[in-house]
């Protein structure tokens, strides 16, 4: 149950970080299709990164307060966005003229390292859970079921409601806050059940 | 569109109705649908070119001798541009003349940027009555800088450019020159989508560091809608006191702004009489425009300023 909540509460974040990816990076690269194509770009490889070092990880003795590592880690790394995004985007504009390069450029920096450890949460949950060989594959159909439920309110509560009730980095921070929380929360269950 | 212009034009049409007849069936079926949607003005229009661009439905209509060009389907009363082919150089639609108010506070500019190039209006304008001036428009969508050239008879030259890019960008990069414009005109907005990046505080911060210090700021904006507000407030917090020039026959708000202190109506007067003459082959009705310039808020001044935190304005739009 536990780790059903955090598989969604992940896919939540995933989604809402990269709708604000655009807003984030249209100040300085402009609205354009290219700047989605960057962002979407590095969400994707992020996450694909995110699955191979997850599925490595799992293979060392993984438990409940493991798994919350990665969510600390991700808190961790999506916290310093608020404060570097703008110097970089500076910098990176100064330097790399084609918008759509800069645009790429941007995401990679801005939004690697917090999305490949967020990427990290689908394998690792699969293991916590799988005990069967034979139920394995239900088991992985659940877990993809619910995190991509978690990643489609994520997507819509921010792109209807969230930009209009709140500031870009007020999202953001309320994301690491949300992060830090189902770490927490992981950690403490994991601590109570030894 | 010279008259010589309007014949080759015609004839280009009518080429390529005999080239392409399925084209002539298409353009009956989206005529059909035009006419259904213009049967409340008793009128009905031609769709003569359709084009899905990256950005939006380029529709250009036909209407007697009248051309417009339209971003949308849905909002067919919304036009962008238009032309009448037998009097090429009057403006056709209000709110373009609405925006030539701009030269009653620099009436000779020299430096001009052009934010969003429509059917190339106001450019082509700017530089028949300004032919030593500079002008430099930024268009997003290549495709509009086509139909404008094909139908509306837009031409680029060595001083009036065109730069295809997003309008942030191009700001961002040009504020780093320093004030370089001494007219601004701020045009960007189509029908169904409006780019959230170029209505924030920041983004005209960019634009007042462009324009220099006798220079005049003209955007089209929103008179409806709860954005009308939160446009009106953004304008103030970077423009301080602004003249508002809304018209009862315009769904549009012209704002007028600039660095100084806001010419007086006596000034204006006289700017607006010597402006009457060559603004007469455009229609544009220059000295009525001084009377209606207003510095009265109007707005819920608690409304919330647009940022780029925080820059819902499609959302906004619709509430």
């Amino acid at each position: 149950m536990l780790v059903h909540a955090l598989a969604f509460g992940g896919g939540f974040v995933i989604m809402s970080l990269e709708l604000l990816g655009g807003r984030v990076l249209a100040p300085y690269f402009g609205g354009g299709i290219y700047v989605w194509g960057g962002i979407i770009t590095v969400f994707m490889a992020s996450l694909a990164l995110g699955y191979l070092l997850g599925g490595k990880w799992s293979l060392r003795s993984p438990s409940l307060g493991r798994f919350a590592g990665i969510f600390l880690g991700g808190a961790l790394l999506l916290y310093p966005l608020v404060y570097f995004a703008e110097p970089a985007m500076n910098r990176i504009f100064m330097a790399v003229a084609d918008p759509r390069y800069g645009a790429l450029a941007a995401s990679t920096l801005l939004f690697v390292c917090p999305t490949a450890m967020l990427g990290m949460i689908a394998p690792y949950s699969v293991r916590l859970l799988v005990r069967t060989k034979e139920e394995s594959g239900n088991v992985a159909g659940r877990l993809y079921f619910i995190s991509t439920a978690g990643s489609a309110l994520g997507t819509l509560g921010t792109s209807f409601y969230f930009v209009l009730w709140w500031e870009i980095n007020t999202i953001l921070n309320l994301l690491t806050g949300t992060l830090l929380l189902m770490g927490a929360t992981a950690l403490v269950v994991s601590r109570l059940h030894r | 569109m010279k008259p010589a212009a309007c014949r080759t034009w015609a004839a280009s049409v009518q080429r390529r109705q005999r080239l392409r007849p399925f084209a002539a069936s298409q353009r009956t079926l989206c005529g059909l649908a035009l006419a259904a949607a213009l049967a409340a003005q008793g009128a009905a229009a031609e769709v003569i070119h359709r084009e899905r661009s990256l950005y939006q439905t380029i529709l250009v209509t036909k209407q007697a001798s009248t051309l417009c060009l339209q971003f949308s389907q849905r909002r067919m009363q919304r036009k962008q541009s238009c032309l009448d082919q037998r009097r090429p150089k009057e403006m056709a639609l209000t709110y373009t003349k609405m925006m030539m108010a701009a030269l009653l506070l620099n009436p000779s500019p020299s430096r001009a940027l052009i934010i969003g190039l429509g059917g190339g209006t106001l450019p082509m304008a700017l530089a028949a009555l300004h032919p030593e001036a500079d002008i430099d428009v930024v268009e997003i969508d290549p495709a509009v800088v086509k139909v404008a050239q094909r139908y509306f008879g837009f031409t680029a030259g060595d001083n009036l450019r065109v730069h295809v890019q997003d309008a942030r960008v191009f700001t961002r990069r040009a504020s780093q020159a320093g004030p370089v414009y001494d007219l601004i005109m701020l045009d960007a907005f189509g029908a169904d989508y409006i780019p959230e990046h170029l209505m924030t505080r920041e983004f005209l911060r960019e634009v007042l560091a462009l324009l220099q210090e006798n220079g005049a700021l003209a955007a089209n904006t929103f008179a409806t809608s709860k954005l009308y507000d939160h446009e009106s407030v953004t304008y103030r917090d970077v423009f301080g006191s602004f003249f508002n020039l809304r018209l009862r026959q315009s769904g549009n708000r012209i704002i007028l702004a600039g660095h100084r202190a806001l010419p007086s109506l006596m000034t204006l007067t006289a700017r607006a009489k010597a402006l009457a003459a060559p603004l007469a082959p455009y229609g544009v009705p220059i000295q009525d425009y001084p009377a209606r310039f207003s510095t009265k808020i109007d707005w819920d001044v608690g409304a919330r300023l647009l940022t780029d935190q925080y820059a819902p304005a499609n959302l906004l739009q619709g509430e």
